[in-house]
């Protein structure tokens, strides 16, 4: 135990050492998985969200406990009560192009991305950022955006490019900090408010690329956009709608106002291959969202996969889980690179659970599709798979006067809570709700049909929430731990899998769990309130961290000997 | 579209009060497994909902007789290509949510592009004065824009056949295995002013949710010695089970694998179950039929 003890203090001295002679995140560290840092979205480019860490592992999970706690206390002049003892607050730094904000509810939870970098985390949720010591979770400085409005249903992290940060916020300002001291660098409009544009996505940070989604939940069209991460200056834009008829996919839609009007916001970040220079990400729904009467086609590019170049924002291939969406699926799920074998090729994989319930495995060169499988019971929207690979949608199970019954739920048997892939295990995991919901259109004009409107859900039952493991060479389910509760317990959650052999995630009733990613066994847990992000894992100080947020509430924990 | 999964059994907002004033079930051999429990209105009504403050600026309502005027001069000038309703025909777009239109305050924007048309987009002008344009402005500005704005339908719910509903409730459905429409669903039609609310109890048999103060599972917790406790599942997970028992008394228990023997019943399993196979036309039908009793 001592010996233990002694090596951990050398290993802190020479780290803090190293620490102090960092400055900021070279984008170039970005290309080589972290085990120091969580320096973006996922952890790495790969959407894997697999740590090869293994301090913490099965033999001594037992021992995990907490390092600290902190709560963070977003709005215009709190730096949090945990905030660092014997001195002032350190004071909130007030951004805004208005007197005052508009009055907001409920924008307090973490769920999304925090990062890491040289012992300093950086937080955020809707209009507040913080930086927070990674060794004890004090707030060092944070950041208040003052709103105008737009939709505060989240925010997914920030991104990072040397010592600058970069978030989003909900009324479509893209704002840029120093990370040193929190002070704003620049803002600027990223997205039309007007339009009822609003921005939660993390930014991501690939080169001199930074790449900034975007929402809509009317039915303006979503882009991706890439800014010069010095200078803030457009590089390109994508449109998730062929910008004009004539162009490829436009042949998808009936005429040029249904596709200029078509929504697909980008709103969950995607992954990159750095060989290929391609972003991979999935496109949000096509609008309305629920009935396709105004919008007769595939409607390509919403509820799709998308690969672009990096350098030019050009299209090389897209796929679509869903075509001509009717229940407000999305395709917005974090798609997961693999290099592997399929039927006894390697190759270049994509793998991707997507919110209507079909898993599927691409190849990421070519697009090509290799796999698609239901990887939930409960699915009944579908009247089987065509030829390119793709779920043929039942027009009787869209919303109606009388009601459809339809699984999943508009929420999707995962939602925006990120998967994990374990290439020790050679399994992918996700968090699964097999809900059923009963679709009513309630507007009879279908022409009057404008985002989310004009229907009512009534969500009638969930048949088993599970964590579940996929082999991506079949399709078949490895194994389904049944997350089971009193009622019907939360939604899905985020997953992260350690070399540790070790699979962590929040279950249905508000425990922080950690599973044996063979077989689904519980080996540890404790008792959070529901965890709303996904666990990220670092090393610091030769300690092994594992980060967890519940609410407006940080945990971190390590093996305390 | 991205939301927080927050899971709660919106049974329609119309069903929010009859679940707030449920009372918790009366115990003993009246109570059927998984009878429908909504009761009339209590006396006392829940707490209203605080709603949220809207996402994005409202415009304040226009005079009415400005809208109707405004409404006449579209008709007449604009429907052809715009449609009667603005939201777009064979020659023009939806002008609802039009980014000029959005942007427009009170016609000045949309009175550039109607006094000089847009001849490269096949628009004549229209020799309209700017006042006119006004009050066609205030009617396209009437007409709510949002993807998030509830809409209160006036479509029928009701497409289905009583008859059938009937006969399958008593055949194939196998409801009558469980239930009796003088027992416990007697007036069941009453109780549920709302067809869509009536039919999403019945194919949840109305559920738990936090609308409900009920959390009807049972369970039955056999400890290592062979005792065994009975009564209402409060919490279970992995690592732990509680309840409360008959005389109102809490336990709770840690678990460690199959230790102590957990067997919970959910009495309303066979609504779960049936999710699987439901027909849509069964539905509509056994709703159809349900709202009948009076």
């Amino acid at each position: 135990m001592k010996k233990t003890r002694n090596l951990f203090l050398m290993v802190a001295l020479v780290s803090a050492a190293a620490a102090l002679s960092a400055q900021g995140l070279d984008p170039v560290l970005l290309t080589k998985p972290a085990t120091d840092s969580w320096p973006t979205y996922s952890g790495d480019y790969s959407g894997r969200r697999f740590s090869p860490l293994t301090q913490i592992n099965q033999t001594n999970i037992k021992n995990l406990s907490l390092a600290w706690v902190n709560h963070l206390t977003p709005g215009p002049g709190a730096a949090g009560p945990f905030a660092r003892r014997g001195t002032e607050n350190p004071p909130t730094i007030v951004g805004g192009e208005i007197e005052e904000a508009v009055p907001v509810r409920g924008a307090g939870r973490i769920s999304g991305a925090v990062l890491q970098v040289n012992g300093i985390l950086y937080v955020s949720v809707p209009d507040n950022a913080w930086a927070v010591d990674a060794r004890d979770g004090s707030v060092l400085w944070h950041y208040y955006w003052k709103t105008k409005g737009g939709t505060h249903i989240g925010n997914r992290g920030m991104g990072m490019y040397k010592d600058w940060l970069y978030f989003e916020t909900p009324d479509d300002y893209l704002v840029s900090l120093d990370a040193k001291t929190g002070k704003e660098r620049w803002h600027k409009v990223i997205s039309d408010f007007n339009e009822q544009y609003f921005s939660t996505i993390a930014p991501i940070v690939i080169g001199n690329h930074l790449l900034v989604g975007t929402a809509d939940d009317l039915d303006a069209p979503g882009f991706l956009q890439s800014f010069d991460p010095e200078t803030g200056e457009l590089q390109w834009k994508w449109y998730s709608e062929p910008e004009k008829m004539g162009d490829p996919g436009s042949e998808t839609w009936p005429n040029l106002d249904s596709m200029r009007h078509g929504g697909a916001g980008t709103w969950v970040p995607g992954s990159y291959d750095a060989q290929l220079h391609l972003y991979y990400f999935g496109t949000a729904n096509p609008t309305p969202a629920f009935s396709g009467a105004t919008r007769e086609g595939d409607n390509l590019y919403t509820s799709s996969i998308v690969a672009l170049n990096v350098d030019t924002g050009k299209l090389a291939w897209a796929f679509q889980p869903s075509p001509h969406d009717t229940h407000d699926w999305d395709a917005a799920q974090t798609p997961v690179i693999v290099d592997g074998e399929f039927k006894g090729k390697p190759r270049k994989l994509l793998l991707d659970a997507s919110r209507n319930g079909y898993f599927f495995v691409l190849d990421r060169v070519t697009g090509e599709h290799l796999l698609t499988v239901p990887y939930a019971d409960s699915l009944n929207w579908s009247k089987g798979i065509d030829k390119a690979g793709r779920p043929v949608r039942d027009p009787e199970k869209d919303a109606s006067p009388g009601g459809a019954l339809v699984s999943p739920d508009s929420d999707g048997i995962v939602n925006w809570q990120p998967p994990t892939y374990d290439p020790q295990t050679g399994l992918f995991y996700v968090s699964t709700d097999e809900m059923y919901s009963v679709y009513y259109r309630t507007e009879p004009n279908v022409r009057a049909l404008q985002g989310l409107n004009g229907i009512q859900e009534q969500r009638v039952g969930s048949i088993g929430k599970y964590i579940t493991a996929i082999d991506y060479k079949t399709g078949k389910i490895a194994w389904r731990h049944l997350q089971v509760s009193a009622g019907e317990g939360s939604g899905n959650s985020g997953l992260t899998t350690t070399a540790g052999k070790l699979l962590f995630g929040g279950d249905a009733n508000g425990n922080l769990v950690a599973y044996d990613p063979a077989n689904g066994k519980p080996l540890w847990h404790t008792h959070l309130g529901l965890v709303s992000n996904a666990v990220e894992t670092y090393m610091l100080d030769g300690r092994q961290y594992i980060l967890a947020a519940s609410g407006d509430s940080l945990y971190a924990f390590a093996l305390n000997f | 579209m991205h939301r927080v999964k927050i899971v709660f059994f919106t049974l329609l907002g119309l069903t929010a009060a009859a679940f707030a004033a449920q009372q918790p079930p009366v115990s003993g051999p009246a109570q059927q497994p998984g009878a429908i429990q909504a009761s009339p209105p209590a006396a006392t009504p829940p707490a209203p909902r605080v709603a949220p403050p809207p996402a994005y600026p409202v415009r304040p309502p226009a005079d009415p007789a400005l809208v109707a005027r405004g409404k006449q001069i579209f008709s007449a000038n604009c429907s052809f290509c715009h449609g009667s309703d603005a939201r777009g025909g064979e020659g023009g777009p939806n002008l609802i949510r039009s980014q000029l239109v959005l942007d427009d305050k009170d016609g000045e924007l949309i009175a550039t592009v109607v006094q000089n048309g847009r001849p490269d987009r096949g628009m004549p002008k229209f020799d309209l004065t700017t006042e006119q344009i006004s009050t066609i402005a205030a009617f396209v500005h009437s007409m709510p824009v949002g993807g998030r704005a509830a809409t209160t339908g006036t479509v029928d719910p009701l497409v289905g056949d009583a008859k059938a509903g009937e006969a399958y409730f008593n055949g194939a459905g196998k409801c009558s295995t469980c239930h009796s429409v003088s027992g416990d669903l007697a007036g069941i039609g009453a109780r549920y002013p709302d067809p869509r609310a009536l039919q999403g109890a019945i194919v949840s048999g109305e559920r738990r949710g936090e609308l409900s103060e009920i959390s009807r599972k049972t369970v039955t917790v056999t400890l290592r010695t062979g005792q065994t406790v009975q009564g209402r599942l409060d919490q279970i997970d992995d690592f732990l089970v509680s309840l409360t028992d008959d005389n109102g008394n809490y336990h709770s228990y840690p678990r460690h694998g199959d230790y102590p023997k957990v067997v919970v019943k959910d009495p309303l399993q066979p609504h779960l179950d049936m999710l699987r196979t439901f027909k849509d036309d069964d539905i509509h039908n056994l709703t159809a039929y349900l709202v009948t009793l009076k």
